[in-house]
Parts: C-alpha cells; structure tokens; sequence
C-alpha cells in the first residue's frame, strides 16, 4: 500500500490529476477495501497530492492561483449541482460517455502544440482578469497568454458537475479545459489542475470526514505516501520535458477512462 | 500569480512576495501535518502491530474519528486514532488556509475583482466544511 501510494501522488503530481487514479483501484480490486473507505482514502490522497506538490510548484512559478481561484468559482458551483443530481440520474450510461469523451481527450492532448499554436492571441476578458501570466522555461521567463475564458469556465462547470455526480475524473477534466480551451502551457495547466484539485477535495472533507469514510488505519499510509510521491513527482515536472508529460498524462486518463467504461458497463458506479 | 502580473499596491505586496509567502505557508502545513500523522501511525505499531484490521466490511468509526471536537480532545490524550485524524484534518486546513491568505494578499495588492472572486471560494469552502459537521 504504500509504494501504491507514493506511485499515485508521483503520477497525480505530475499530471495534475490527483492520487486518485491509482489509489481507488488498488485499494478495491486488489485489496477488496470497501469502496466507501476507498472513497475517503482517495479524497486524503487527492488533497495529500495537492499540498504536497502545491508546495514545489507555486515557489517556483507554475500554478497560476489567479487562474486556479477563477475557474474553482465554476467547479464548486458544478459540483453542488452535481451532488443535487446525483439521485436521478442514470450514472451508468454517464460514466460510459464520459469515458468516451475522456479517451477522445486524451488523444487530443497526447499531441504535442505547433510554434504557431503557442502564440495565443489573449482574450480580453483574460487581460481583463489579469490571468496571463509566465512560467520558468529553460532557466528564463516564458510569457504565455490565456484566450477561451468562457469556453474554459463553462467546461470547469461541467467538470464540476460530472465529479460531483460521479465523484471521479475532475482532475482530468481540468487540465483538458485549460490545455485544449485556454491554451495555456501544460505545466502551467498540471500544476493549476494541482491546486485546484486540493481546493475541492478539501470542500467534500467535511462530509466524508464526518460519515466514517476516513479511517485513520487506512489513511495513514496512503496521506505519508502520496505526500513523498507528490513532492518527487513535482520535482520531476519541473525538469521534464512537456512532450513526455503529454504522453504520461494520455496514457493515465486513457487507463481511467478505460476504468470507467468498464464501469459504466458492469454497473459499479 | 506570476512576476508578469504583478501589481503591487503601493503597499510593498505583490503577487511574486505572495507566492513565496504562501509557498512557505504550504510547506509548514504539510510538514506538520505528516509529523502528526507520523507520530500516530508509530504509536498505531506499538498499540496494534500485530492486530492487522480488515477492511473489506465499511464500520464507520466511532465519534472519536468523525466529530472534530472529539478529534481534538482524543489527539491531546494520544489516542493513536484521534492523532491520526488531527494530523489529516491539518492537511485538509492546509488548501483553506492558502485560499484564506489569498483574500488578505489580494486586499494588500488592492485587487477588488479577485477579493470578491476569493472570498466567494473561500465561503464555499467554509460552508462545505462546517455543513458537514453539523450532525455528528
């Protein structure tokens, strides 16, 4: 369980999506661990994946916060709709069409941006939110512009609303709408995903925290191995090269969609 | 919050001041809170080492692990429980507290727009958190 859980904070790190890919599937199909502990251990391992990596990464220029809190308005909104929806709404056939959009997805991101691409003309609602920022490239600045804001802000709800009736893929969600949307650089949209992810995860703590889903037996490895996974795992993001990134992050939310299908199918959501 | 968009108040606080400031913050928190965990999960060995516990049947705990008073109170007379929960409620405070700092941070930078847009995460935030606890 806990080389488990160092791999997921590694992975969740470096792709901005959270422990939770690798954390929930080992606990409940090779541990049998009751889904509703696995729940909770994987909401401790988000939020471990989170601050762990956060820690790195905002000293060193990459989150965008002005972004993140932006775009988190958009998610908990989703999210509380999600929840209220949850109860009527068929989640099989949900989980198998948010799969199929997931895996298309993941292709799309797999593929790395032209030079033209790079060159983002900003949305004025961008400049105007003062969300164009710079990350550190190759020892220098690199400049980058934001454009889509409402694209990107209306794909954030949706987001929400999926996590919240589904309770799983937010994190991938996030770094598509900030990659593909908003063009903004990959790291910058992994490490912001990162942020994110912590803020949200936090708002469900309560209530999870709160039904006995957290067992501190359970927890207690996979908070202490996550966290020093996610702090490699963010060491490795800043060193990387994005081309790679692009392709961890493909096959990781390929495998999770994969993982969802699956799910919608054998009706386990 | 980068260099580029740095829009200092007059106030000496910018967005580059900030980012270090709730970096150091952010380390602190998770630091702590490991060390607490850390600490339970020792004593979890000593008290329990040979007493593997299953969990493949969900029995929620008792209120020691999910009413956060109680959380607290248990965590000061070291039950290796409580501790642990304690060590992982710092966690969870830990993204509340750097949302928190964000709103003081944007009031010194004199940022209305992005006071507003905090505060409205930040109440969320807080209304999730508290919400829950109601009940228990």
């Amino acid at each position: 369980m806990w080389a488990a859980s160092a791999l997921a904070g590694f992975l969740g790190a470096l792709t901005g999506l959270g422990g939770g890919v690798v954390v929930t599937p080992v606990l409940t199909i090779m541990l049998g661990v009751d889904l509703r502990y696995a729940i909770g251990a994987t909401l401790v391992s988000v939020i471990a994946t989170s601050s762990g990596a956060a820690a790195a990464y905002v000293r060193e220029g990459y989150s965008n916060i002005r972004i993140g809190l932006f775009l988190e308005i958009a998610t908990t909104i989703g999210a509380v709709l999600g929840a209220f929806l949850a109860t009527r709404t068929p989640s099989s056939a949900l989980a198998i069409i948010f799969g199929v959009i997931l895996l298309y997805s993941a292709y799309l991101s797999s593929r790395p941006r032209s030079s033209k691409e790079r060159q983002v003309q900003p949305d004025p609602l961008a400049t105007r939110l003062q969300l164009n920022g710079s990350f550190p490239e190759g020892g220098k600045l690199r400049q980058y512009n934001v454009t889509g804001v409402r694209k990107g802000f209306a794909l954030m709800f949706g987001a929400g609303t999926l996590s919240g009736l589904l309770g799983i893929g937010s994190g991938a969600v996030k770094v598509i709408a900030m990659d593909q949307a908003m063009k903004i650089p990959f790291k910058v949209s992994t490490a912001t995903s990162n942020f994110m992810i912590g803020v949200t995860a936090a708002a469900s703590a309560g209530v999870y925290l709160s039904r006995g889903y957290i067992d501190p037996g359970l927890a207690m490895p996979v908070m202490l191995g996550v966290l020093v996974g996610s702090l490699l795992g963010a060491r490795k993001l800043m060193g990387a090269e994005t081309r790679l990134l692009r392709h961890v992050f493909a096959i990781v939310v390929g495998a999770l969609a994969l993982e969802m299908i699956w799910h919608g199918i054998s009706g386990k959501i | 919050m980068q260099a580029a968009t740095n829009h200092a108040g007059g106030s000496g606080w910018n967005d580059e001041r900030v980012d270090r400031v709730v970096g150091l913050l952010l380390r602190i928190g998770v630091l702590i809170s490991a060390g607490v965990v850390l600490a339970g999960g020792i004593l979890y060995l000593i008290q329990h080492g040979s007493d593997p516990r299953g969990y493949r049947v969900f029995r929620p705990g008792g209120v020691a692990v999910r009413g956060l008073p109680a959380i607290v109170r248990g965590a000061w007379h070291l039950d290796y429980r409580s501790l642990i929960q304690f060590g992982l409620l710092l966690l969870i405070a830990t993204p509340v507290a750097r949302v928190a700092f964000c709103v003081a941070a944007f009031a010194l930078e004199r940022d209305r727009t992005y006071v507003v847009i905090t505060l409205i995460v930040l109440a969320v935030l807080l209304a999730s958190l508290i919400g829950s606890q109601t009940g228990v």
